[in-house]
């Protein structure tokens, strides 16, 4: 497939942001049962302002990838069969969610709503907090099953791509909550920084494991299935147009094997292992950019791996 | 229940683009607005076909083949860019089995065109819609046309009569019996796709001699010639007359 840049940022923004929020609630569930020293208000709301932000740029991102922008809203019309579409109705779900949760505890607006039978208080930013939680979840799996429903990407049908879009953007989160909270609550910071680092590894693993798989697919489609003639030896002469056509364009990276093999490379080690080291050295930020660099590079290769059968029909020019 | 459908005889295809330029011609005239034709006049012409021929070569020299393959959309009876769709724009119509695009609710997210196994949608770059093959759906319930002419633009331009137009879910429909009788097939089965557009495989002719066909050994001519005469002391036919 022909990566695009507007998917690329708006996977990698969004996935930040749904990060930062989980990180955000994690803190602020520990800090309710004592196990972190409790923040103020204006801590959380700064968290859901900037995970905000990066929602909306993933979403603004978005935008450039249609052809017909002005129509977006027409999108939320399929969400009976569209992962697509329970994406966009679940993306401004989740971020009018975390804009109550951050605007609740910006303003204070935080009533007791009910107490657990060990005497914990649970107020309204501890619901919020929940809605948005699953929100942040519901969203993980609409995007990684935009590509994993397509049974025809056979690199992108697997459960892996919903738990790599996950634990990426987990791992983005937290490293971006690390170093948030490095700023204004140390003892966080060292809590979060353990998170980031055990998800970093997780999607780690997981990345590794569906590189491993992908590496070892049988295409189910041949050229012999796609114009059905039976003959171990066809070869291309003319695909119906010489200037190149939306099918090649579309469906094509345009790069060579080597350098897919580059960039395979170049994100393993931005993405995991230099982020790694540098939350172990204590630069969470840095980590953060650097894993950020990483993950655009992962996505773009995400799309490039994937070999659509369509490009059967587009082997040779003339 | 009907699916109309095109039934498109490898054997007989040349690979004219006959049809594919008269699809253009219809479908860029039609009130869905024109189909894009980016630098025609330039180096790299390029633009938005519902219809292309695409060629193959099929075994090696000198036992070699060339194959003819026009590409469409195949109308498929479980269409996979239909539930993708984020708008509903993309849909299949219940009637006749037309898989179509509303090019008023697309929105240009191309997303319908990664889930075609088939590469048969392209995005036009001046409407920025998903466009694809409608199976001339203005064409064929045009009542001002003559009947014989209420078929898409392809099957009436194919100079070799490789194209066949008809409903595919009725036995008796001249699709269905070309399907039936001369091994039509669907493209990549494999994935459940069910084309309703069925493709007749390339035949062979080949003329048989027979050593008997040759040399006629019931040759009646023959037969005659060689008769011996009877003797004339033989019972003659009526018993009164003789040779």
């Amino acid at each position: 497939m022909h990566p695009a840049f507007s998917v690329i940022f708006l996977t990698t923004l969004i996935g930040a942001g749904q990060g930062l929020f989980l990180a955000l609630f994690t803190a602020e569930s520990y800090a309710a049962f004592g196990l972190l020293p409790p923040q103020d208000g204006r801590h959380y709301a700064l968290g859901s302002a900037v995970a905000l932000a990066f929602l909306l740029a993933g979403l603004v991102a978005s935008f450039f990838h249609l052809g017909r922008p002005e129509r977006a809203w027409r999108a939320a019309a399929q969400w009976r069969t569209s992962w697509l579409s329970r994406e966009v109705i679940v993306l401004p779900a989740f971020m009018g969610a975390v804009f109550l949760y951050g605007a609740a505890h910006f303003t204070g607006f935080n009533p007791l709503l009910a107490t657990l039978p060990s005497a914990l208080p649970l107020r309204l930013t501890f619901f919020l907090g929940v809605l948005a939680t699953l929100l942040a979840f519901a969203l993980f799996v609409c995007t990684g099953m935009i590509y994993a429903c397509l049974r025809f990407l056979q690199e992108w049908h697997t459960p892996l791509t919903v738990i790599n879009y996950t634990l990426l953007g987990g791992a983005s989160g937290f490293i971006l909550a690390t170093a948030l909270a490095a700023q204004r609550a140390p003892q966080a910071a060292a809590l979060l920084g353990a998170w980031a680092m055990i998800l970093t590894a997780l999607a780690f693993a997981g990345r590794v494991a569906s590189l491993w798989r992908n590496a070892r697919l049988r295409p189910k489609s041949s050229l012999r299935t796609a114009i059905g003639v039976k003959h171990p030896r066809i070869v291309q002469k003319a695909q119906g147009a010489m200037g190149g056509s939306f099918n090649t364009r579309e469906f094509f990276h345009g790069r060579t094997a080597a350098f897919l093999r580059q960039v395979k490379w170049l994100f393993l080690l931005l993405a995991f292992v230099l982020p790694l080291g540098l939350l172990a050295a204590g630069a969470a930020g840095a980590a953060f950019v650097v894993q950020y660099l990483g993950l655009l590079a992962e996505r773009w290769f995400f799309f490039a791996e994937a070999n659509h059968p369509q490009n059967l029909y587009y082997q040779a020019v003339s | 229940m009907t699916q109309l459908a095109l039934v498109i005889d490898l054997n007989v295809c040349v690979g004219c683009h006959a049809c594919v330029t008269s699809c253009k011609e219809w479908n860029t005239s039609g009130a869905a607005g024109p189909l894009a034709d980016l630098s025609p006049y330039g180096a790299n012409p390029s633009g938005t076909f519902f219809n292309r021929v695409q060629t193959y070569e099929v075994g090696e020299f000198p036992h070699t083949e060339t194959v003819h393959f026009p590409k469409s959309c195949l109308h498929c009876e479980e269409p996979p860019c239909v539930p993708v769709c984020p708008t509903g724009a993309s849909y299949k119509r219940k009637e006749d089995g037309i898989v179509l695009v509303d090019y008023g609710k697309c929105i240009g997210c191309k997303y319908c065109s990664w889930a075609c196994p088939y590469g048969a949608r392209e995005i036009d770059e001046e409407r920025k819609v998903m466009t694809k093959c409608t199976l001339c759906v203005d064409r064929i319930y045009d009542t001002s046309l003559p009947e014989a002419e209420r078929k898409p633009a392809c099957v009436m331009a194919c100079p070799t009569n490789a194209r066949l137009f008809g409903d595919v879910h009725d036995p008796d429909s001249v699709v269905s019996q070309a399907i039936r009788e001369n091994g039509g097939y669907q493209l990549m089965p494999e994935w459940g796709t069910q084309p309703a557009n069925h493709y007749l495989p390339r035949r062979k002719t080949r003329l048989r001699i027979h050593e008997d066909e040759l040399l006629r050994a019931d040759n009646p001519l023959k037969i005659e010639g060689r008769q011996p005469r009877p003797a004339l002391s033989e019972p003659s036919l009526d018993d009164v007359t003789s040779w």
